[in-house]
């Protein structure tokens, strides 16, 4: 099995985190949004552990940025977020690529537990304190969804012979 | 995936170091929210990034409007007519309520021998409608596809038929946000339309509630009670409803625990009304009107609202309530300027920075 070209996988990873982004702002129904799963962020980790040539840190920061403007919320907070828990990524990388998906899931929560805690911590200095149990629930429900967005990556880089 | 490909970085020449690269971008976002938070400084900046991510809102939206066009356009025969007849009934009702409304009006003019200047009442409004997109599920913050080049200002007050909405926070070049008056951050002085008690009416962060923090045990307000805007702080127009009361309960030492429910449909319009109103002046001596001006302690914004008192609103009850604080001289006239007096005290200033700063204290007076 050959990997496909460095161009095609750039192009996989911007386009994948712009659906993301995409799907942060797509209308949900009231009981569904706040479970919103992040997925740039999920794409993001997972192109770091696939391809962490590709994506550096300067995309995961750009990316937040964007999500900072999508969301209307103070620019940089998304943006501290997802270099964050992008650095701690690229780090982790070569352990994490070793582990199997249970494990990894593990870790991806605990990532996102990292990230969540800056968004909620920046809201706090920012006035916008918002403390209820409900908004830790992306938490769980990305870390449930990451065997899934493996699963998909996986098929999508993998070249169809 | 489990693979060690080409694309794994080689242990030596990582290309540029991680830590660096790190803590560099982390140090610019700190940077910015502090920019963005504490001096305003880089609007600029989020007007550019506003316009680049503009065709992705509409993206976004696109599928909903285009449904909504669809269905609109292929509605069949009999439900037009059905909505026809219901317009025309509801518009010659309107029409009747509003040759009253005419005579009334100029008749509370001569009473109150007002200056045009205090009406503040809608002088030219602009539909936007809703981007269907989603921004924080924790705020309640809706995006409208007017901007900065409609005229659309930060403050502006934003309408829908049946009641006030919001007001706008954040103004891009073809979008504006707005913060609805259920938001956490948001508050809004109000007025009874039956007993002229004036009080703020805070957001919960629940669509369908508002809350009254600061209305004494012995204020009258009753249950079933119509809140209209007082037009205080000149953000929003006087007199349009806002919320009616649904719950009182008189159980605390100083306060009453008062919720109200907003009248318009937060969770259900398509289409609001940006309005334009000219707001009350902001600071005028509060020679004339006294007795109010005392009893809620703001002096900036005093004689308007005093004088923008609903019409229905029985001329004696605003007069009666000063007398309440008087016989009690413990809680409401220290107690009442008091703690609203963090919230509204940017409201005078119908300036483009008053949203910003109304947003701030309001969760620290609700408190």
């Amino acid at each position: 099995m050959r990997q496909q070209s460095t161009f095609v996988r750039r192009l996989l990873y911007w386009t994948s985190m712009a659906a993301g982004l995409v799907l942060a702002i797509v209308p949900l129904p009231t009981w569904l949004d706040p479970v919103r799963p992040d997925l740039a962020l999920l794409a993001m980790i997972y192109f770091i552990l696939t391809s962490p040539r590709i994506a550096g840190l300067g995309y995961a920061w750009l990316s937040g940025l964007f999500l900072d403007v999508l969301r209307g919320m103070v620019l940089g907070q998304h943006a501290l977020g997802f270099l964050l828990v992008g650095y701690v990524t690229h780090k982790l990388q070569l352990r994490m690529r070793m582990f199997p998906i249970l494990q990894q899931a593990a870790i991806v929560l605990l990532l996102l537990a990292v990230y969540h805690f800056v968004i909620f911590w920046i809201d706090g200095l920012t006035g916008h304190g918002y403390t209820a149990w409900i908004r830790w629930l992306p938490v769980l429900s990305g870390a449930l969804l990451w065997p899934l967005v493996v699963a998909v990556g996986d098929s999508l880089t993998r070249r169809s012979s | 995936m489990v693979e060690l490909s080409h694309d794994s970085r080689p242990i030596i020449g990582r290309g540029p170091p991680l830590t660096a690269y790190f803590l560099a971008l982390a140090a610019s976002s700190i940077g910015l929210m502090v920019a963005d938070q504490r001096y305003h400084q880089i609007d600029q900046v989020r007007a550019w990034l506003s316009a680049v991510v503009h065709p992705v809102q509409r993206a976004v939206d696109f599928p909903f409007r285009a449904t909504h066009w669809v269905t609109s356009s292929f509605a069949d025969r009999g439900r037009l007519r059905q909505q026809n007849l219901e317009l025309t009934a509801r518009l010659r009702l309107a029409n009747l309520q509003l040759q009253r409304f005419a005579a009334l009006e100029e008749e509370n003019l001569r009473l109150r021998d007002m200056r045009a200047k205090t009406v503040g009442i809608a002088e030219k409004v602009l539909v936007a409608t809703i981007l269907n997109v989603d921004l924080d599920p924790f705020r309640h913050r809706v995006l409208l596809d007017k901007g900065a080049v409609d005229g659309v200002f930060r403050g502006q007050a934003v309408l829908d038929g049946e009641g006030i909405f919001g007001q706008v926070t954040k103004v891009n070049a073809a979008t504006s946000e707005v913060i609805l008056i259920t938001d956490v951050e948001h508050a809004i002085p109000v007025q009874s339309n039956r007993s002229g008690v004036r009080t703020i009416a805070v957001g919960t962060g629940d669509l369908n509630k508002l809350s009254l923090p600061f209305v004494t045990v012995e204020s009258d307000l009753e249950s079933g009670d119509l809140l209209l805007s007082s037009g205080m702080g000149g953000v929003f127009p006087a007199g349009y409803p806002v919320a009616q009361v649904t719950k009182v309960k008189r159980s605390g030492s100083t306060f009453a625990t008062v919720e109200a429910r907003p009248t318009a449909g937060l969770d259900r319009a398509r289409d609001v009304l940006l309005v334009w109103f000219t707001p009350p002046p902001p600071s005028e001596p509060a020679t004339a009107v006294a007795p109010d001006g005392t009893v809620d302690g703001k002096p900036a914004a005093t004689s308007p609202a005093a004088s923008t008192t609903p019409g229905a609103g029985p001329a004696s009850r605003p007069a009666a309530t000063p007398a309440a604080p008087g016989a009690t001289p413990a809680s409401r006239p220290a107690a009442t300027p008091a703690a609203p007096g963090a919230t509204p005290a940017s409201r005078p200033a119908p300036t483009p920075a008053a949203p910003a700063r109304t947003a701030e204290p309001a969760p620290a007076g609700g408190e």
